[in-house]
């Protein structure tokens, strides 16, 4: 990911790791795939840039925020965090571990990759967080943040958020 | 027309600005028009619906209203575009103005901008201005899941009950009208297209129709015929609508100038 990355930086991509994200707080914003950079500007400090994952998403401001205020109570005094749009975040960018962190939290995590927009028109197969099953059926587009649907698992009835495909 | 370069950049940032609050307050108005349904929906999953597409709108606006307010200079940010402008400064299209009605007419409205603005964003992507081409490129990935509720809805509810399809064909005829102006290019948009960093409106339309009717036909209502054009919101020239539902998003703003959450 940062193979020219220097100590200082190396550091910062560690504390990163350290900032939870505000909706789901057992994912840090490294699992999220939501920092895109870091670095060192030598006197000009440290910038990070960092993707929302949606554009009205309200956890942005926060996650910019946290960012800065870890980083400068760890020594770094000026922080600078950008809002890099494009190329747009997407959910192939949870990391594995965010993925399996997800579950275990009861979110199923995105079915499968964002490849084609057709994707959209046909029904991911999701399986419950709960007991595993593939049976289950979606309630609801959106729920309680916009980067989730509900579902409801059909074999143990269990309903439950997904981490949509985006 | 031996503009200099300063003067040629000074015009097309202008260009630039009144473009991006075309689609921004598009985006905007239609989102404060969303946020009218919290607490009121049909069903909770609606709410929670028209809450995260007024959401994802409201985020489009914020992006495209603080380039507005950057390309302006000043002081100003992307409340003062958003608080601080009188009806007439706004440049959205007439459509969204429109008071939500019922749940029906609410998601009728939702499916022609949706549909509008799939088209649009994705010609938006190969802008030539890096600032509105990326904005498209991610937002384009939004209105695809709004497509699909608010098409998915108008199916359900054209091709459901008798009451249900009476409701949306009336909507439908109602709200027809302002779909026209979608496609005629305003001033800001003529001189956005004449420089690269837009579409013509006009080449949006063949795509916007085939997209409608496809969903119409499964819903099975009845396409309107169009109607002489006589919408103008993209040119600041709108309904009542507007004014009534600014007084109410900038009556803080207005009353407590400054004030901060």
């Amino acid at each position: 990911m940062v193979a020219a990355a220097s100590p200082v930086e190396r550091e910062v991509w560690r504390l990163l790791t350290e900032v939870p994200d505000p909706e789901i707080p057992i994912l840090n914003v490294i699992e999220l795939g939501v920092v895109r950079y870091v670095r060192d500007e030598q006197e000009r400090g440290i910038a990070v840039g960092v993707s929302p994952t949606y554009t009205g998403c309200p956890a942005t401001e926060v996650i910019q925020a946290s960012i800065k205020e870890h980083l400068q109570r760890a020594g770094f005094a000026a922080v600078r965090v950008d809002t890099v749009l494009a190329p747009p975040w997407t959910s192939d960018w949870l990391t594995e571990s965010a993925r399996e962190k997800l579950r275990e939290y009861g979110i199923a995590p995105p079915a499968e990759s964002v490849e084609s927009p057709r994707r959209l028109w046909s029904e991911p197969t999701v399986q419950c967080p709960r007991c595993s099953s593939k049976q289950s059926e979606r309630v609801s587009e959106f729920a309680s943040t916009p980067c989730k649907a509900l579902y409801r698992c059909t074999a143990c009835l269990e309903p439950f958020e997904y981490f949509k495909c985006i | 027309m031996s503009a200099s370069p300063v003067e040629s950049s000074a015009a097309s940032s202008d260009v630039l600005r009144r473009y991006a609050l075309t689609v921004g307050d598009t985006s905007l108005i239609l989102a404060q028009r969303l946020g009218e349904w919290i607490g009121h929906a049909p069903a909770l999953e609606e709410d929670l619906a028209l809450a995260n597409i007024a959401l994802d709108l409201l985020g489009q606006a914020r992006y495209l209203l603080s380039h507005a307010a950057e390309l302006q200079g000043g002081e100003r940010t992307e409340d003062d575009v958003a608080f601080l402008r009188d009806p007439q400064d706004f440049l959205n299209l007439s459509l969204v103005e429109q008071p939500n009605g019922d749940f029906g007419q609410t998601i009728v409205r939702q499916f022609l901008v949706d549909a509008w603005q799939l088209e649009l964003f994705e010609r938006l992507q190969q802008s030539s201005e890096p600032r509105l081409a990326d904005l498209a490129a991610k937002a384009i990935k939004e209105t695809r899941y709004h497509f699909r509720f608010s098409s998915g809805w108008v199916v359900r509810l054209g091709d459901g009950t008798e009451e249900s399809h009476r409701r949306v064909q009336t909507a439908l005829d109602a709200l027809w009208r302002f779909t026209h102006e979608m496609f005629v290019a305003s001033p800001a948009e003529q001189e956005a297209a004449a420089l690269g960093i837009a579409p013509d409106p006009a080449s949006l339309a063949a795509g916007w129709s085939s997209r409608v009717d496809e969903v119409l036909k499964e819903a099975t209502l009845k396409r309107p015929a169009d109607v002489a054009y006589s919408w103008h919101g993209k040119r600041g020239q709108h309904s009542e609508h507007l004014s009534r539902l600014l007084a109410e998003m900038q009556s803080m703003q207005r009353t407590y100038p400054g004030a901060q959450w």
